[in-house]
């Protein structure tokens, strides 16, 4: 709703119709076709989907890490400050990731260096981007690990990686992340590979420094769980495309697209106490190598007709700040 | 390789005689009559590095054929049995840690150099690569389901070793008999070259290149003509052997 | 870690002595009568005789091989039979050329080849990478010797850039010395530079496509920082491992290379020995460069501990 009348200088990234493309040994793969959306100043968006739908590739793209033999982006632009990263040299580049956009990834034992101390590799980030000298980074990697709430602070700063429990070195990667103070922070399912309790500290502990530095924060994640907990915005993702776009209330009180529907339903909900049997969706994600005719999720839809197999949905709005894919969003809400 | 092969196999229809001494052709540069000129002793060195080829390929492929056969049997038994993996591997760890070149001269020296004895002198310390390189494959093998439940369906140790874990060997054995050819080829012409290998009066390109060494600056094909082909042989063995890589691991292929 | 150590100097003297009784019965085997030997054609059998006495050749194998074991430890390696010196005084007159040559060559393959390696697999596919597939391709192929006569023909015979052959000790001058070994070390080098460049690239491939280096990558890191600091540190155990296992073959390489360049060094003495008939001296240097790879080999495995700290023994 305000979504809708903010001030275009409030808006901090902005994706407009980003391609990215795998490049197999004799296919091609559409692994993100034609996404837009807006990250605002200090928000947080959710970015939610199954396995493979391109939640990550969308991460990666945004800050160009993808892998260089085999991916491309072949159009679109990723508009950062209204400056197109796209376009930037491999220097300015540089410059942007880990200071204006840090990232966090999914798997906390294998994504920190295990021949660096953690010290080393937090004071590294702040020595990139700043003239600091090594003491100054290093006293700075030390206020970082007590930011995120590791006992012992001082201790810790000089042990390796395979010295700490998975919690703490994804409290470790957040302290990297943040040690620049970035406007936008990039959680790739940073709980997914931690036991349940550890997860609820760690997303805590995410939104916790998200209100005390400001920083917006994309958060991916499969779990529309944590989305609830953590997040104002979401956007919902299936085979490379964005199918909804909504407030958190918004989505949850009434999903304009099936397949949001259908991750709901599948979610264990405590209130209504045991459940026989989660509903799954049926079907599986549609080979993302041929390109598919009509609605991607078609296939797997209980409110599939005869123009969901024929026209592709576009995103359109289904009331303000609540945009769809589908032919028959109306009546999905009403469902 | 083929090309090779057929080139070293047919020298006695296209080239000349390689030991006719001729006192007053000595040293000639290249002529239509001896493309690669002559040598010391007036011998056609375009002849001799033909009929070299037959003596490296030779010497090459059975040394790798003992060291082969040899690492199999070593390999397949020390991979199997606990008592006997732990002698035969540190007598191998032992011979790895003597430079090749130097074990063989070591036991050629004991009977004058010889073909027979340069093969076994080549093949020996060749062989504790292929050895272990068995043994890691069977030992590998050995716990897979399919062969405890050969041992369990009651077939005897014996014929589980020879129908189920053998043929699992075979490409990674392969390959390595590639690698360990060209090497033996290098190893027989480093030899010949120290004058230790083939014997001085069979023309192989070790020897040429040994009797050749004074005459460098005056005619150096007769050191350039058998030193490239070693080259060109070595490289197409090492070759042969990527190519059986790419066969049978695709994977090493796309890393590559 | 102290634990480690001495299982590590277990396992070593076990390998040590398969070599000791390896090459203690090769020796026994060969053909001739080393007392003959000594006394030289035409002696009388009683001379050989008090020879084979007084050498203790008529004590039982077993007795033998413990009295020539005891002999090694104590620094004795026996006499040669054709110069009539001691072995061990024989061998360190050689020495100097031959570690000048084994250093040098392992000086410029190291920097060379790392560095070759790592540019080959920054950029897959790249020039480097396939310059580097066929330069290794020659260098796997083409014998030491062969490359030295190369060597010497055009930048010593045809252009008097370099000398041709012979060697200028340490303390004649550093000047003469290098220029002296600049031929010989390029000559052995290049197969070494070739195969610690494959073994770079490949350790380097492995570790490029691992989390962490996104994770340098999402920091900021340069290409310079994350391909020296942040993969090279994780790529070196196995590359320093092959460095440790590949010192035999570089001694096999320096024994050919020292008779192309007429290096007075321990080849040469090896392979004047041959033809001496000089047992004595082949065995003592099987033994001491065995010895030595086994003490390389466990001086790696030991700094291991420096590069990663994951391994603690």
């Amino acid at each position: 709703m305000q979504m809708h009348q903010t001030a275009r200088n409030d808006v901090l990234l902005e994706l407009r119709d980003l391609e990215t493309r795998f490049y197999g040994e004799e296919s091609v793969t559409r692994a993100l076709d034609g996404i837009s959306f807006q990250v605002m100043k200090g928000e947080t968006l959710g970015v939610v989907g199954e396995s493979g739908c391109g939640k990550s590739v969308t991460a990666l793209s945004i800050l160009r890490l993808l892998p260089k033999v085999s991916a491309r982006i072949v159009g679109g632009e990723v508009r950062f400050h209204g400056c197109n990263l796209l376009e930037l040299s491999d220097r300015e580049m540089r410059k942007i990731r880990g200071d204006q956009i840090a990232m966090i990834f999914q798997e906390p034992m294998t994504s920190l260096n295990p021949v660096y101390t953690i010290g080393h590799q937090i004071a590294e980030a702040v020595q990139i981007h700043t003239k600091a000298s090594r003491s100054v980074a290093k006293a700075k990697a030390e206020e970082m690990l007590r930011l995120v709430r590791i006992a012992d602070p001082e201790r810790r700063v000089s042990n390796y990686p395979h010295e700490m429990s998975g919690g703490m070195r994804q409290r470790a990667m957040i302290a990297m992340a943040l040690a620049c103070s970035p406007e936008l922070l990039i959680a790739d399912e940073p709980t997914t590979a931690l036991d349940v309790t550890i997860q609820a500290q760690i997303l805590r502990l995410i939104v916790d420094l998200k209100e005390r530095t400001g920083t917006a924060v994309m958060f991916i994640t499969h779990d529309l769980g944590v989305v609830a907990e953590t997040c104002q915005r979401v956007i919902v993702m299936y085979a490379g495309r964005i199918v909804e776009q909504a407030t958190i209330n918004d989505l949850f009180a009434s999903p304009a697209h099936p397949y949001t529907q259908g991750l709901m339903r599948s979610m264990p909900d405590p209130r209504r106490g045991r459940q026989r049997r989660l509903p799954e969706i049926p079907g599986i994600v549609p080979s993302l190598r041929d390109p598919i005719v009509g609605c991607s999720f078609a296939p797997r839809c209980p409110f599939a007709i005869d123009i969901c197999r024929e026209k592709t949905p576009v995103l359109r709005d289904v009331r303000a700040g609540h945009t769809a894919a589908c032919w028959r969003a109306e009546e999905v809400m009403g469902a | 390789m083929g090309l090779l092969i057929i080139l070293a196999l047919a020298a006695p229809l296209y080239a000349g005689d390689p030991v006719n001494i001729d006192p007053f052709k000595r040293l000639q540069p290249s002529s239509a009559e001896m493309w690669f000129g002559s040598d010391n002793l007036g011998r056609d060195v375009f002849a001799r590095t033909i009929f070299g080829a037959r003596i490296s390929l030779v010497v090459g492929m059975l040394s790798a054929a003992s060291a082969a056969l040899a690492g199999l049997l070593i390999g397949v038994i020390a991979g199997y049995s606990r008592s006997f993996d732990n002698v035969v591997m540190r007598v191998m760890d032992g011979l790895m840690s003597i430079p090749t070149i130097l074990l063989a001269i070591a036991l050629i020296s004991l009977t004058g150099p010889g073909i027979g004895i340069l093969i076994v002198a080549i093949a020996i310390p060749e062989t504790p690569a292929v050895a272990r390189l068995v043994r890691s494959v069977v030992l590998g093998v050995r716990e897979r389901p399919y062969v405890e439940a050969a041992l369990c369906g009651g077939a005897s140790l014996p014929k589980v070793l020879w129908r189920h874990i053998l043929p699992s060997t075979i490409p990674a054995l392969m390959v390595q008999g590639a690698t360990v050819c060209a090497s033996a080829i290098l190893t027989e012409a480093g030899l010949s070259f120290l004058g230790v290998g083939v014997p001085p009066e069979i023309p192989s390109w070790g020897n040429m290149i040994a009797s050749s060494r004074l005459y460098l600056a005056i005619a150096p094909m007769t050191i350039f003509a058998p030193g490239i082909c070693l080259a060109i042989t070595v490289l197409a063995v090492n070759l042969l052997g990527d190519g059986l890589r790419d066969v049978f691991d695709p994977r090493a292929k796309r890393r590559r | 870690m102290a634990a480690y150590i001495l299982r590590r100097f277990v396992s070593t003297i076990a390998v040590m002595a398969m070599v000791g009784i390896f090459i203690f019965l090769l020796l026994r085997l060969a053909p001739g009568d080393p007392a003959a030997m000594i006394a030289g054609r035409n002696a009388a059998p009683q001379l050989i005789a008090s020879i084979r006495e007084q050498l203790g050749l008529n004590d039982p194998i077993p007795v033998q091989f413990m009295r020539w074991v005891r002999d090694i430890l104590g620094g004795d390696f026996g006499t040669s039979i054709f110069a009539g010196r001691p072995v061990l005084e024989l061998i360190s007159q050689r020495l100097e050329p031959t570690l000048s040559l084994a250093i040098l060559t392992m000086i410029l393959s190291v920097t060379v080849g790392v560095s070759f390696g790592i540019l080959a697999a920054w950029r897959t596919g790249g020039l480097v990478d396939r310059l580097l597939a066929a330069f290794s391709a020659v260098g796997y192929s083409v014998p030491v010797f062969v490359i030295g006569y190369f060597l010497i023909y055009f930048f010593a015979i045809r252009t008097h850039w370099l000398p041709v052959q012979g060697y200028v000790p340490f303390n004649q001058g550093l000047g003469p010395w290098f220029v002296h070994l600049i031929l010989p070390t390029v000559a052995l080098g290049l197969g070494y530079i070739a195969f610690v460049a494959r073994v770079t690239r490949a350790s380097m491939l492995e570790v490029l496509s691992e989390d962490y280096m996104r994770t340098a990558a999402a920091k900021g890191a340069s290409s310079y920082a994350m391909l020296f600091q942040h993969a090279l540190k994780n790529a070196g155990v196995p590359i320093l491992t092959v460095i440790g296992i590949s010192f035999a073959y570089l001694i096999g390489g320096v024994v050919l290379t020292e008779t192309v360049f007429n290096l007075p060094g321990i080849g040469r003495l090896v392979v004047n020995a041959i033809n001496n008939r000089d047992y004595p001296i082949i065995q003592s240097v099987l033994i001491l460069t065995s010895g030595l790879y086994v003490l390389i080999n466990l001086a790696v495995d030991l700094a291991y501990t420096l590069i990663d700290p994951r391994i603690r023994y």
